[in-house]
Order: C-alpha cells, then sequence, then structure tokens
C-alpha cells in the first residue's frame, strides 16, 4: 500500500523552514537598484516534513534494487555501494574546479588512471572526460572528426547513419552542420553493406564519417565491422562508433582493432554508475592518434610525478574547444574508477559473457512465444516483436504495463524503429537465472492470457502500480508543466 | 567476482539450454584480431578498492578542512544531511528516466515540483527537468534562439563566464552561426546595443566579475529588435535578493543550480536550470514533466512533449538531448523546500551580508581596489602584484584565497576573484585579510 | 463550384475559384492518432509543390506535410492551436490546416480525383 502524497506547493507553506540560521549583523547593501520587492512563491517544509514527503515520493518508483530492469539499451545492471561510498569522501566531493593544480594532484591522478583504463581497454590513444553523457558524447566525436576533416582542408557534407541507429546520432551530426543519409538494414538486422558501398564508391565523395552502434540496437553484433571500417577508411570518412552498447563486449575485444576511429562510452551503463531517474551520467569520447590533436578540453598530462589540467587553447592548439565548464562529471567518473578497479580484465570480461549469456538464455526459453525478427545468437539484448499476437488485439504496450503487475519493470518498447512493435529486453549480467526463471514464466503467463477470451483484462493494466495508466494525450494537447496556486 | 551472480553449473546448464557448447559459440560474430591483450590492474576486493582511492582522495586540499572563498561559478554551501541521504535511496538513484510513468510517479512528481520553483525563481512561466549543466544550458538556449528567430547570429556579453563562452562559441561553431564575443568585463564598463542581425543576447546576472546590472532597458531594445534576450545566473541563490530575469524582461533564463544542490565535486556534475516563456515551449530542449490523469481519474505526471526530442525527430530534433541531471534535480528541489521562502530569502541575505563586509574589509587594504559598487556574494579585486602567484602561496598556507582571473585570461594577472557563503565565518575572513595583507 | 482533390502524401485541396484550402485526409488522421500539436507555417509566407508546410504531432510520432500546390498563404486555421483534436474529429472540414493563392492552377489538375485516392489507400493495403 502506498500512500498518496499531494505537491509540495500544497502542504508546504513560506513560514516553514527546515534549516536555521545564526542572527545576521547589519552590513552594506550592495545590490544596486536590483534589489527584489515579490516573492518568489517558495513553499517550505520542517525537516520531519520533508523526510516524509520525499521518502513516500520514493515509494511510487520501481527501481533496479528492488525490480528486475530489463531495459533494453540502457543496461540497467546493479549499482555497487562502494563506488557511492568512494566517490562520497571528502577529498573527492568537497573539492573545487578552480583550485589550485597543486592541491587536487589526487583529483587529477584519479582521471589520468581512469582515461589510461578506457584507452588500454578500447586500444585507443587518447580521451576527453569532458562530456555529460552518451549524446554529450557523441557531439564531442562528431566535432572532434569535423575539426580534423577541417584541418585537412574540407570538413565534407554528409553524414552516414544506419535505419536502426538511437535518434540522438541524426540529431547529433545535424548540430555538426552536417546532412544526414540513412543506410539501409538487411534482412537479418545488419547494415547492408552494398548500400554502403555503393554510396561510399558511387555518390559524391562528401562523406564524412558512419555512426555506428555495435552492437547494434536489434542486439546483434556487426560482423562485417572490418570491411566496413576499411571501406570508410579508402573513402577518407571516418568510423564513429556508438558504444553505448559496449557492455556485450567490454574486456573481449578492443574498438580500435576493427578501425574505429572514435567512440564514447556510457559509464552510466557499462560501468555501473547509477542512472539517477535520468542522470547525471557521463560520457568519456576514446580517439585514435590522428584524433585526438582536436579533441576538447581540458586534458590532463602527467609531467614527472605531477599531473597538469590543460584548460586553454594556449597549450593546445588543435583543441576544437570546450563542451562544459569545470572538469567534466568528476563524481561519476570516480565511480566508474572503483568499478574497473573492482572488476579487473577477468571482471569485465565475465561481466559481458554473463550479459550475452543471459540474454540468449531468455531468447531461447522465449522464442516459442514471441516472435524474433532476427532468429540466431544475440549479444547482450534481445529484439522480439509483437506480431505473433495480432489477431488477439494485445500489443507490445499491453504486454509491457502487464509486466508491472508481475512485480518487473518493463523491457524497452517501440526501440529500434525498425521492427514493428518492438520488446527489447537486456538483462543484464547482474540477475540470477531466477530471476531469469521468474521472468520466462511472467511472459508465458502474459502471453498466454493474451491468447485467452478475457485477454481484454490486460488492456486495464498495471493495477497494482501506484497509478493506472496515463492520459498521455491530453498532457502533450493542453501542457501543464507547473503548478499554480489558484487551480 | 563479488557482483555477478551466476555460478558456473548456471553457466554450464544455462549453455546447455541455449544448444552451445561453449560461450565462445555466443561471440562467434565478432571477428577475431589478433592484437595485443588487454593490460589493467588485477581484480581487487572491496577493501582494496577502497584503499586505493582514499589514498587518491587524501592528496586532494578539501574544502572541508581549509577556508575557502573560491566561486567563479562553483560556490560553496551547505547541503543538508537530509539531503545527502536522500539522494543515495536506490528508489531514486537507481531508476532510469521515467518512460514508464505508472511506477515512476515519484521521480516524476518531483520534477515536476522542480520545474514548478525553477519557472518561479527565475520569474518566468514555464522551466524543463534539468539540463547537464549551466554552460551546456547557455549553448542550448543561444541554439533554440537560432531556432525561433531564424537567425544565425548572437552576441556574448563581456560578463559571462568565459568558459560558457568557449563553451557555446565551440559547439557552434560548425553549425554557421556567427558568435559576437565582447571583450571581458571587469570594471562593467559595457554597454550593449543589439542591431537586430542577433538571435540572441546573451548577458549574465551577476556577472562573472560579480556585478549586477538591471537589464530591464537592455531586454527592451532586444525585443523592439525581434531579438530574444537570454539571462544566465550562475549563482541562483543571488535571486533570494534580486530582481527574478522574468521581470527584468528575459525570454530564456539558464542557471547552475550544483551549488545548491551537491557537493562541489571538482565541478561535476552540474545541474542546468531552465526556463523560458509559455509561447516558447514548443522550442524548449530536454526533458518535460506535465501533469495529467490516469484511467481513474487519479492526478499523475508524464514525460510530455517528446516529439521535440531525438528518439522521434532525429535530425529535426530541438537538441540531441536524451540524460538530464535528475538526481541533482532532486537535491535541489529538495534544498528549495527545506529552506522555503523565508530560508531562501534568509540564506540570501546572509551571503550578501558577508560578502560585504569582507568586500569592505579587504578593500582597506592598501594596494587592493575593489572593482565593484555592487555584487551579491562575489567581487573582483585589483592587486597591484601578481594574483596567480599569490593564490598559490595562500594555498601553501591552507587557505583558498580565490579564483584569479589568469587562469581564464592570462593577460590579467592583477584580478581576484573573492566569493563568501555561509560557508565562511570571521574566523576565516580575517585569515583571508592578514594572507593579503602580506 | 468547388472540386476536392488529394495526394499521395494523404493531403487534400478544396480548390474555390482563387483559393485552396489544404488540409490532412481522414486516412492520415486515423494513422497518426491523437493529434496532439499541430505546427502550421505563417500567414503571408510562400511554400512550394512537394516541400514541408507543416508538422503533425502525435503522443509518439512527428509527421512532416507536404504542400500539394505552391503559393501564398492568407489563412491558417488559429482554431487548432488550441484544439489540435479537430484533426481528428474533423480533418476534412473544421480541421484544415491553411488557405493560399495557389501560384499555378495547373498544379491542380495533377492531383487525385476522390475516386483515385480512394483507391491509393486501398492499394496500400
Amino acid at each position: 500500500m502506498i500512500a498518496e502524497e499531494p505537491l509540495l506547493f500544497e502542504i508546504g507553506s513560506e513560514d516553514k523552514t527546515a534549516v536555521d540560521f545564526p542572527p545576521q549583523p547589519d552590513a552594506k547593501d550592495c545590490l544596486g537598484t536590483c534589489r527584489k520587492n515579490t516573492k518568489i512563491g517558495l513553499p517550505g517544509l520542517s525537516e520531519p516534513e520533508t523526510m516524509r514527503h520525499y521518502t513516500r515520493l520514493s515509494q511510487m518508483n520501481i527501481f533496479e534494487d528492488s525490480a528486475f530492469y530489463p531495459l533494453g539499451s540502457c543496461t540497467m545492471k546493479y549499482n555497487p555501494r562502494v563506488n557511492e561510498k568512494l566517490a562520497a569522501l571528502p577529498g573527492f566531493s568537497e573539492i573545487h574546479p578552480f583550485q589550485p593544480q597543486n592541491t587536487v594532484q589526487g583529483a587529477l591522478e584519479a582521471i589520468y588512471t581512469l582515461s589510461n583504463l578506457l584507452t588500454e581497454i578500447t586500444g585507443m590513444k587518447a580521451v576527453s572526460f569532458s562530456p555529460a553523457a552518451g549524446a554529450h558524447g557523441e557531439l564531442c566525436g562528431m566535432m572532434t572528426i569535423r575539426a580534423a576533416l577541417t584541418h585537412k582542408g574540407n570538413p565534407k557534407e554528409v553524414v552516414l547513419i544506419p535505419e536502426s541507429a538511437h535518434g540522438t546520432n541524426p540529431a547529433t551530426a545535424a548540430m555538426c552542420g552536417y546532412r544526414i543519409e540513412t543506410i539501409p538494414v538487411n534482412n537479418h538486422g545488419l547494415v547492408d553493406i552494398q548500400a554502403l558501398q555503393k554510396r561510399l564508391s558511387e555518390g559524391e565523395k562528401n562523406v564524412a564519417a558512419f555512426m555506428l552502434t555495435n552492437p547494434n540496437t536489434c542486439g546483434l553484433f556487426e560482423r562485417n565491422i572490418i570491411t566496413i571500417a576499411n571501406m570508410l577508411h579508402e573513402a577518407g570518412a571516418f568510423f564513429y562508433m556508438d558504444g553505448a552498447n559496449f557492455n556485450a563486449i567490454m574486456g573481449l575485444v578492443k574498438p580500435a582493432d576493427f578501425g574505429v576511429d572514435a567512440m564514447h562510452i556510457n559509464l552510466h551503463k557499462t560501468f555501473s554508475t547509477p542512472h539517477g531517474g535520468g542522470g547525471p551520467g557521463a560520457g568519456p569520447v576514446v580517439f585514435n592518434a590522428e584524433l585526438a590533436p582536436f579533441r576538447p578540453l581540458p586534458w590532463i598530462e602527467k609531467d614527472g610525478d605531477s599531473y597538469r589540467l590543460l584548460e586553454t587553447n594556449e597549450e593546445s592548439m588543435h583543441s576544437f574547444g570546450r563542451m562544459k565548464a569545470f572538469n567534466g562529471q568528476f563524481s561519476i567518473l570516480i565511480r566508474a574508477l572503483a568499478y574497473i578497479l573492482s572488476m579487473g580484465l577477468p571482471g569485465l570480461r565475465q561481466a559481458a559473457e554473463d550479459a550475452v549469456l543471459n540474454a540468449n538464455y531468455l531468447r531461447v526459453k522465449l522464442q516459442d512465444i514471441l516472435h524474433l525478427p532476427f532468429p540466431g545468437t544475440c549479444m547482450h539484448e534481445v529484439l522480439f516483436d509483437d506480431s505473433s499476437l495480432t489477431e488477439t488485439g494485445i500489443n507490445t504496450l499491453d504486454i509491457a504495463k502487464s509486466l508491472i503487475d508481475k512485480g518487473d519493470h518493463p523491457m524497452t518498447i517501440y526501440f529500434p524503429l525498425i521492427v514493428h512493435g518492438a520488446i527489447l529486453i537486456e538483462p543484464t549480467e547482474t540477475e540470477s537465472k531466477r530471476v531469469l526463471d521468474e521472468f520466462v514464466a511472467a511472459i508465458k503467463d502474459i502471453v498466454a492470457k493474451a491468447k485467452s477470451e478475457n485477454n481484454q483484462d490486460l488492456k486495464q493494466t498495471p493495477l497494482k502500480a501506484f497509478r493506472k495508466r496515463l492520459d498521455e494525450t491530453t498532457a502533450a494537447r493542453q501542457p501543464i508543466l507547473v503548478h499554480t496556486d489558484d487551480l | 567476482m563479488r557482483y555477478l551472480p551466476l555460478t558456473n553449473a548456471d553457466r554450464e546448464e544455462m549453455l546447455k539450454d541455449i544448444g552451445v557448447s561453449s560461450i565462445s559459440e555466443l561471440f562467434k560474430d565478432i571477428p577475431k584480431v589478433t592484437t595485443k591483450p588487454i593490460e589493467i590492474p588485477e581484480p581487487k576486493n572491496e577493501v582494496e578498492v577502497e584503499r586505493k582511492l582514499t589514498a587518491l582522495a587524501a592528496k586532494n586540499m578539501t574544502t572541508t578542512k581549509i577556508p575557502s572563498f573560491l566561486g567563479a561559478g562553483a560556490y560553496h554551501h551547505h547541503i543538508p544531511a537530509l539531503i545527502d541521504y536522500m539522494i543515495e535511496r536506490g528508489e531514486f538513484l537507481t531508476s532510469y528516466t521515467p518512460y514508464q510513468p505508472e511506477v515512476s510517479q515519484g521521480t516524476l512528481q518531483i520534477l515536476f515540483e522542480f520545474q514548478t520553483q525553477v519557472a518561479r525563481l527565475f520569474g518566468l512561466e514555464i522551466a524543463n527537468a534539468s539540463l547537464y549543466d549551466a554552460s551546456t544550458a547557455t549553448f542550448e538556449a543561444a541554439a533554440m534562439a537560432e531556432r525561433v528567430k531564424k537567425k544565425k547570429k548572437i552576441l556574448l556579453s563581456g560578463g559571462l563566464h568565459p568558459q560558457i563562452v568557449e563553451t557555446v562559441k565551440s559547439c557552434m561553431q560548425f553549425n554557421g552561426t556567427v558568435c559576437s564575443v565582447l571583450s571581458p568585463d571587469a570594471e562593467n564598463f559595457e554597454n550593449i546595443e543589439p542591431t537586430g542581425e542577433e538571435a540572441c543576447v546573451i548577458v549574465q546576472y551577476p556577472t562573472f566579475f560579480g556585478h549586477i546590472n538591471d537589464y530591464s532597458i537592455l531586454a527592451e531594445k532586444c525585443h523592439a529588435k525581434n531579438v530574444l534576450f537570454v539571462v544566465v545566473v550562475m549563482e541562483p541563490l543571488a535571486l533570494g535578493v534580486l530582481k527574478s530575469p522574468g521581470e527584468m524582461g528575459a525570454d530564456i533564463a539558464v542557471g547552475e543550480g550544483m551549488g545548491l544542490a551537491s557537493h562541489l565535486n571538482f565541478g561535476g556534475p552540474g545541474l542546468g536550470l531552465f526556463a523560458t516563456k509559455k509561447n516558447l515551449m514548443r522550442n524548449m530542449p530536454g526533458r518535460i514533466v506535465g501533469k495529467t490523469k490516469d484511467l481513474d481519474g487519479k492526478t499523475g505526471f508524464v514525460l510530455t512533449m517528446a516529439t521535440r526530442e531525438q528518439h522521434i525527430r532525429r535530425e529535426k530534433a530541438t537538441s540531441n538531448i536524451c540524460t538530464n541531471s535528475g538526481l541533482l534535480a532532486l537535491a535541489f528541489s529538495m534544498h528549495m523546500a527545506m529552506l522555503g521562502e523565508k530560508g531562501f530569502t534568509k540564506l540570501a541575505e546572509s551571503n550578501h551580508a558577508r560578502a560585504s563586509r569582507l568586500a569592505e574589509e579587504l578593500s582597506k587594504i592598501p594596494g587592493i581596489t575593489l572593482l565593484n559598487k555592487t555584487f551579491f556574494n562575489e567581487f573582483t579585486l585589483k592587486l597591484d602584484r601578481s594574483v596567480s602567484a599569490l593564490v598559490e602561496k595562500m594555498a601553501g598556507h591552507k587557505l583558498l584565497g580565490g579564483v584569479p582571473v589568469s587562469r581564464f585570461y592570462p593577460d590579467k594577472d592583477d584580478l581576484l576573484l573573492v566569493a563568501r557563503t555561509e560557508m565562511n565565518n570571521t574566523e576565516e575572513s580575517l585569515f583571508l585579510r592578514e594572507e593579503l595583507k602580506k | 463550384m468547388s472540386q476536392i482533390k488529394f495526394t499521395k502524401e494523404h493531403e487534400w485541396v478544396i480548390l474555390e475559384q482563387n483559393t485552396a484550402v489544404i488540409g490532412i485526409t481522414n486516412h492520415a488522421q486515423e494513422q497518426l492518432g491523437d493529434v496532439v500539436f499541430v505546427e502550421l507555417p505563417q500567414v503571408g509566407e510562400t511554400i512550394v509543390k512537394d516541400k514541408q508546410m507543416a508538422v503533425v504531432e502525435s503522443v509518439k510520432a512527428a509527421s512532416e506535410v507536404y504542400a500539394p500546390l505552391s503559393g501564398k498563404i492568407i489563412e491558417v486555421n488559429s482554431s487548432l492551436a488550441t484544439s489540435p483534436e479537430l484533426v481528428n474529429n474533423s480533418p476534412e472540414k473544421d480541421g484544415w490546416f491553411i488557405k493560399i493563392t495557389p501560384e499555378n492552377i495547373q498544379e491542380f489538375d495533377t492531383l487525385m480525383t476522390k475516386e483515385e485516392y480512394d483507391n491509393f489507400i486501398k492499394e496500400i493495403f
């Protein structure tokens, strides 16, 4: 039983506060003519009321700690608590971005150490730790590519993207001033190599880069990756790999060995940092030697026993500039560092193998009851669709919502867009066989119900959640984005 | 390995069920390329990891141990213990973006409350559910202004944080934008005249050097020339005593919420605050939460207006953003709730009074000039010697005495930014005064 | 006397003397689902045949609407700003998008008749 909890604006008052202040001696007012004479409208709560409000709200969430969370392409793995403990050490949390560099040598060494681990694991030469998330990493990678091409004399005009790509890829390339051309996907869910070859050899020689997620969003490894890299390099284009799904292959192979020129890594997926209800994340980017000089500031260099933060273009003339103030998502970097040190190479490999094993286990256990658009071995996630249920009137959304009543968080639905009614399941390596078996039983139960006569109940699900299905149409037609007191 | 639940027996059984003889068969699509093996340190147990990272942490001089007057966009505030506790609750820490609203009402309601607080704080009608930080939010504001006004020029004030200027310039350089940047304005001489070619004019309030300007007339000038007016607030606490950007006519206000949400963490992650007017709603970047009802007619919240976003619009999206800074938005919102109107105002008054007394004392020191007529909790001092050398020297005496402007503008080594918040008591201020007298 | 014609992109056009009214078809709105927002061009702007002139958004999709004819916009349906549901409830009447002065009346003749359009949508399925 979860209690209802009103809005802060309905329970708070402007006279309440949970913070006490010492008496204030007088001082000269130096605000000039801008002193305010209106109220903001910030209701306050006492400390016990604050605790109750947020604790009750917390209870309305399903979360990774308490439930299976097989959100495809999001890698909802366990978030080790030692990472939290270490990131909160005052030596890391209570330092200011502009302290003199000799007072933050430990912080610089931590970032430097993580950077070296990331280049070693990916086989690349340099890292930019500025990006705040995966999409920000893509922007970092593509701007670096544009800067390098510009330096060579021609930034080119087109970025190629497979139709199965995550929407951030085209959005990012457009932000870098590129025109997007889509490369089709073949019947096996992989990039159509002939189409790519045709575009590179027959069209204008104006392709700057190809952005490829690998393993891709269908949960498959692009097995022609080396051919793709060679084709691109022959055409003078760079190969950007979206590393959102790196969890499937970390420690087993190095992207550099396939000819990848740049790649971002979602620390909040692969390296176990928490998602926090939507962030903050971190998306460091690794580069080959050719692109490295063009990556954004700041960088860290080791100089004897000391570490130096390079912050301005005077010291690094080719860098395209800066993507963000301060020094990257530092406390997220600390968590990822703790994780990689804990796992070591054997741990990372085992994690990748278990992630792939778990996904394939779900594939074989569910392939008789849900349709597999691309049969055969999958990587860390398995893609089904709802076509086997078309006649029942039950669709992907109904399956997802029904799962909530089984105690699980739904999988990713309706993505990738190339499969109609997509059901994308990523169990991750941190789930036990028992949890997977329970999930299989839950899906079987839902599908059996869908095929039965009284399947209309599934349209009403979830019944056990804090809320029933919400009216997203009205929310989008007449958006109410803030609370107004007079309503 | 402590994070992996499968046993070898499980693995064997599962491989059998899958119908393969070994795990390598599942990786058969990956080309075999022989190269140098990966070399990283051996796995560490929890004790060893703690030892290693604790040793690194111990090498840093922390602001819990020594007095800090550092600001320059990152302000050291007290974070109530309850906030540190709440953001570590798994319900918030380990959930994803609230795509499934029925089981994410906690996160969604908090973001709705956050949006309301941010909109009110900035004196604007609506706000989004946060962006990465203020610098990237400023870039997003500029890009939004270009979409709305269909113009490709932006004008950046010399009072803006230099790293924001760099971020905006860098991220705009490949999309055909002309960025005009005015020279660094330490003495507050700047007088901005929009020509009408600009999509927007961007200023900081208070400025990077601490000056407080009433921008009402500038906002009117912008509007008369069909230019959007964007205000950046690096210290939102100032809005406890200052007129809001909305009151002065801002069309978009962005801010840095980090200092009021979390410890400074060497500057990241940040919390980008973003508010605007209702008529610009469909052009606003980032995730947005809206209020609605469920099948039973009960009030609930959902992510809304998703059609602006990259997963639907792809290359035509308002932004490529997916992740926001949700957990810090929770912390910020909680802090606002804990302070309330009264506490927020008091905290702002306290910061201003402390900074005011410190400025008065320091400006009496021979060889030091206060450049500000107005300021909130940070001001700029002009010295008769090398500030970077002085700051290094003070650090040697266990005092973080301010941020040298030369860190951003190497030719301005006579300027020192000094910030004082509720974290600095009289004793610390006296220490700073003595060090500056030397 | 007014005449209605259709495009392969599921727009309709009614020509009345020197004014063309443009909207999306009933079939199009059925495919889109609940329309939540319509982004319209402004009065005075010129639209070009087969180029994007508007965007229709449902909860989880955004679709571009292409100009069936070239011409200058003389009126837009401002009720859609507050009541986008008109596109669902009355797609071929109250849910109209824009009125234009066509540049080239011959363009109208190349569009499909009602019968041709009805056959066209039958063929797609």
